[in-house]
């Protein structure tokens, strides 16, 4: 199977795959969110947005998403990974990793040395995913309220 | 965080057993590695054997193996069998109406174990060898002489 995976930069045929993958699981549909990210992350064409797309035998079995960010909550430009998703059908293939290894290089490529994400901490294959790359409970302390 | 003792001894055989999970190594191959008490450690692996996550080999030369999936065990499922992972404020008397102060101490406490618990529940004994293996490769570089 690895020699069918390829990892390729999303284009804007990519939309309905992406929207097809994100909704596996969920309840409610985001499309104009989505719409945006591509706006965003693939027409921009900036090499501090990263938007790529898993792809076997040319059909998108997942996605990872990241950018550079300056000086949120304090931090020094970091990148920051913010989506993942690879298609049940596929997953423990390796492809996860590929994604990750090279959103890695991209944000390397773009100037930063440290990665970022955070992830519901009820969703234990995603944590244990992360954690499997490397990754460690970092320096920045999420805090929440209720306020409705 | 503190863990208890057979916790420790627990998460110490079984990465040392998953390490290389066609070995057999006994109590005394484990105690004497880690400087550990082979009479402790003994009840902690009958208690791993019964759970299923090593497996007793008997015969000459037997041991323990590891007998589970290094990719779905977590360091929280070794722990779970030893102790229960809960911040204990110890006040058997506590009334609940009366005692704000210590209903905010028990909101902290569950703070600090609901992020502790997903720390050990997301680390797969894959992901704990792993990166105890790059430790290992790191330690090595440094003492290696610059040639």
């Amino acid at each position: 199977m690895d020699q069918q995976i390829s990892i390729e930069d999303a284009v804007q045929g990519d939309l309905e795959a992406v929207i097809a993958l994100d909704r596996a699981g969920l309840k409610e549909d985001k499309i104009g969110y989505w719409r945006g990210v591509f706006q965003r992350y693939v027409e921009s064409g900036r090499n501090d947005r990263v938007f790529l797309v898993a792809k076997q035998g040319g059909t998108p079995v997942g996605f990872i998403i990241g950018e550079v960010r300056a000086w949120e909550f304090g931090s020094p430009p970091c990148g920051w990974v913010f989506a993942l998703t690879v298609s049940p059908s596929v997953r423990e293939g390796g492809i996860g990793k590929k994604m990750f290894d090279e959103i890695c290089a991209r944000l390397k490529e773009a100037g930063v040395s440290t990665v970022r994400t955070m992830v519901d901490i009820d969703s234990k294959l995603t944590l244990s995913f992360f954690r499997g790359m490397g990754m460690r409970t970092g320096r920045y302390i999420e805090l929440e309220k209720q306020i409705d | 965080m503190k863990l208890n003792k057979a916790s420790l001894f627990g998460l110490i055989s079984v990465l040392e057993l998953a390490s290389e999970p066609e070995r057999q190594l006994s109590t005394a191959d484990i105690a004497d590695k880690y400087g550990i008490s082979s009479h402790h450690l003994a009840k902690v692996m009958r208690n791993l054997v019964h759970e299923g996550v090593v497996q007793a080999m008997r015969g000459v030369g037997g041991g323990y193996r590891f007998a589970g999936n290094v990719n779905r065990t977590t360091l929280l499922d070794i722990i779970k069998l030893f102790e229960t992972m809960e911040s204990d404020l110890d006040m058997p008397h506590w009334n609940k109406a009366a005692d704000p102060v210590v209903e905010e101490l028990h909101a902290i406490t569950n703070e600090i174990d609901t992020v502790t618990r997903a720390i050990l529940d997301t680390i797969t004994l894959a992901t704990a060898l792993k990166n105890t293996r790059l430790r290992a490769e790191l330690a090595s570089q440094k003492e290696a002489p610059k040639s």
